[in-house]
């Protein structure tokens, strides 16, 4: 479970520049559930998911993840409760190391200890595991995660981030710099470790189809406050038109132009 | 002459190690082996010289290795005062390094009870140890060589099961992509101080050793090494080539030998091209310079 209660984030503070980017925003999601956000350029769903991550610090608010208060909580400590996968395919992983040594390094969260990191029954596991990813990575598990491509670092970063069973699951755009048939791939991933491990999970997204197929709440962000958020009913029967037509709505005929952007 | 540059590479490798685990696992640009290396020096010689007067012959024996442990120890306090100042401060790791290599010369000369070196008995310390070590089968070289390569080998053993562990995964992970260190709910900050004691603990039992071997421990011992580990680091990736730890690991051990017949050459035979002792750095420099240009061209190529 995720609740924002009211947080303000801004940047440059005390240069002179200071700019808010979340204007005391709030958002309750519930167990198992899944949210698309989506917005235009600069609407803050970033920096949402970097302040419930605990990379960008906020202002004023409270986070809860799991019912606990992580507010205060750094990025490393948040990271128990938490997987992530952002949009740069290399973020996620050790590139100089081998795939089964990056995942000894997801497999679980927290202090390590002077033990065998990965003993033949836990690679045995991990075969098991990668298999799932359909992409023979199974085969490769002794190579350096920098000899894969940008789609199978992508789905071994995703699997990585579920590995450890964290309660909450943070995708932004991760298959944005994807070829469309990874895109398509990674994003069919997604949805099946979500079933599958039961996730609460925030996924910027701004593909409009995807971010309706693969949710069951969808929340539209814009200037840093959430402008609309389609739930249930409301949101089984939207479709993409109905999404840019109440985004024009929410920001004024001015942006018309904004359809390319969105669709 | 043979047996001198292999004691002589295998003491330095345990140096070169430390200088690997910064450098190339943790990317963390460490300077401070110009201050620890002396320092394990000067300890390693106070414990050792200090032991070596006890009338005690269990003492007596253990002089050296004791030195040692002590030279360890001390390589790690310089490291964590670098890892401090680095975290606390939030300076650049050159700077880091920088504040407590100079820092340390002044600690250092105070080990050494204020002179700038300290003998440490009349014998050979080393060599009587290694003596014991072999209970006089071999010959005196030969038992010096065969005590250095048990030690190194020890220390090599040690290093390729520790980055086998969770936590050497994480230290290696720690130099590759930090972020991927956090997510795995790791603080990267308490990770690194680790590593970064590791890498400064060796050359601190390198530079105890040195200074068994040499017979004096002085306090500028530690002019150059950091850009000698280095060429030796270079040296050995540039003879092998391979992604294991345990590869990586051996391949610095050749490459410090390689580093110290190069120079014992150039000390040797130099003199008809030219080279005089006092060229040696110059040598250091213009082989970290080929190093790299020889690998970067073989890079290009593949």
């Amino acid at each position: 479970m995720i609740r924002v209660n009211d947080i303000v984030v801004s940047f440059g503070i005390g240069g002179g520049q200071e700019h808010t980017v979340l204007k005391k925003l709030s958002l309750v999601v519930e167990r198992g559930q899944t949210v698309s956000i989506i917005g235009s350029n600069g609407a803050g769903k970033s920096t949402l998911l970097n302040a419930v991550a605990g990379t960008v610090p906020v202002r004023a608010g409270k986070i809860f993840l799991d019912n606990a208060d992580v507010t205060a909580m750094p990025e490393w400590q948040r990271a128990l409760y938490v997987g992530r996968v952002r949009q740069d395919p290399l973020a996620g992983t050790a590139g100089d190391m081998t795939v089964l040594d990056n995942l000894a390094l997801a497999a679980r969260k927290g202090p390590r200890r002077f033990r065998l990191a990965t003993p033949p029954k836990f690679a045995r596991e991990m075969e098991g595991k990668v298999a799932q990813l359909g992409m023979g990575l199974e085969q490769r598990l002794k190579e350096n995660v920098s000899r894969l491509s940008g789609g199978q670092r992508q789905a071994l970063t995703l699997l990585m981030a579920v590995l450890s069973r964290p309660s909450v699951l943070l995708l932004d755009e991760h298959t944005a710099a994807l070829d469309p048939a990874n895109a398509e791939m990674v994003g069919g991933l997604t949805r099946k470790f979500i079933a599958e491990f039961e996730l609460t999970a925030l996924i910027v997204t701004h593909d409009m189809k995807r971010a309706l197929e693969q949710a069951n709440r969808v929340v539209m962000m814009h200037e840093g406050e959430i402008i609309a958020d389609l739930l249930g009913a409301e949101k089984e029967k939207m479709d993409v038109a109905g999404l840019v037509r109440l985004f024009k709505r929410a920001r004024g005929a001015e942006y018309a132009e904004d359809r390319d952007l969105l669709s | 002459m043979i047996e001198g540059i292999l004691v002589e590479g295998l003491i330095y490798s345990i140096l070169a190690l430390g200088v690997f685990v910064s450098f190339r696992v943790l990317d963390f640009p460490d300077l401070t082996v110009e201050g620890s290396f002396p320092a394990g020096a000067a300890a390693g010689a106070m414990v050792a010289s200090a032991l070596n007067l006890s009338p005690n012959h269990f003492a007596k024996a253990l002089a050296v290795p004791a030195g040692m442990l002590a030279g360890f120890f001390a390589g790690g306090v310089a490291g964590f005062a670098t890892a401090a100042v680095y975290h606390r401060l939030k300076v650049p790791a050159l700077l880091a390094g920088i504040v407590t290599m100079t820092g340390f010369y002044s600690i250092n000369l105070r080990i050494l009870g204020g002179k700038p070196n300290l003998p440490l008995i009349v014998n050979n310390p080393m060599l009587n140890l290694a003596r014991t070590f072999t209970g006089g089968l071999l010959p005196p070289d030969l038992s010096l060589l065969v005590a250095c390569a048990l030690v190194v080998l020890l220390i090599f053993g040690v290093l390729v099961l520790f980055f086998h562990t969770e936590i050497g995964i994480a230290m290696g992970a720690l130099g590759d992509n930090e972020n991927a260190v956090i997510q795995a709910g790791i603080q990267p900050g308490n990770l690194r101080t680790w590593g970064i004691m590791l890498a400064n603990a060796l050359p601190g039992l390198s530079g105890a050793m040195a200074a068994a071997y040499q017979g004096f421990a002085d306090v500028n011992l530690g002019q150059g090494v950091v850009a000698a580990g280095l060429a030796t680091v270079m040296l050995g990736e540039l003879v092998v080539r391979s992604q294991f730890i345990s590869v990586q690991l051996l391949r610095v051990i050749l490459g410090s030998i390689i580093f110290r017949a190069l120079m014992y050459a150039a000390r040797s035979w130099g003199y008809i091209a030219g080279i005089t002792p006092n060229d040696l750095r110059l040598l250091t420099a213009l082989l970290i310079i080929a190093s790299v240009a020889v690998s970067r061209y073989g890079r290009k190529r593949r």
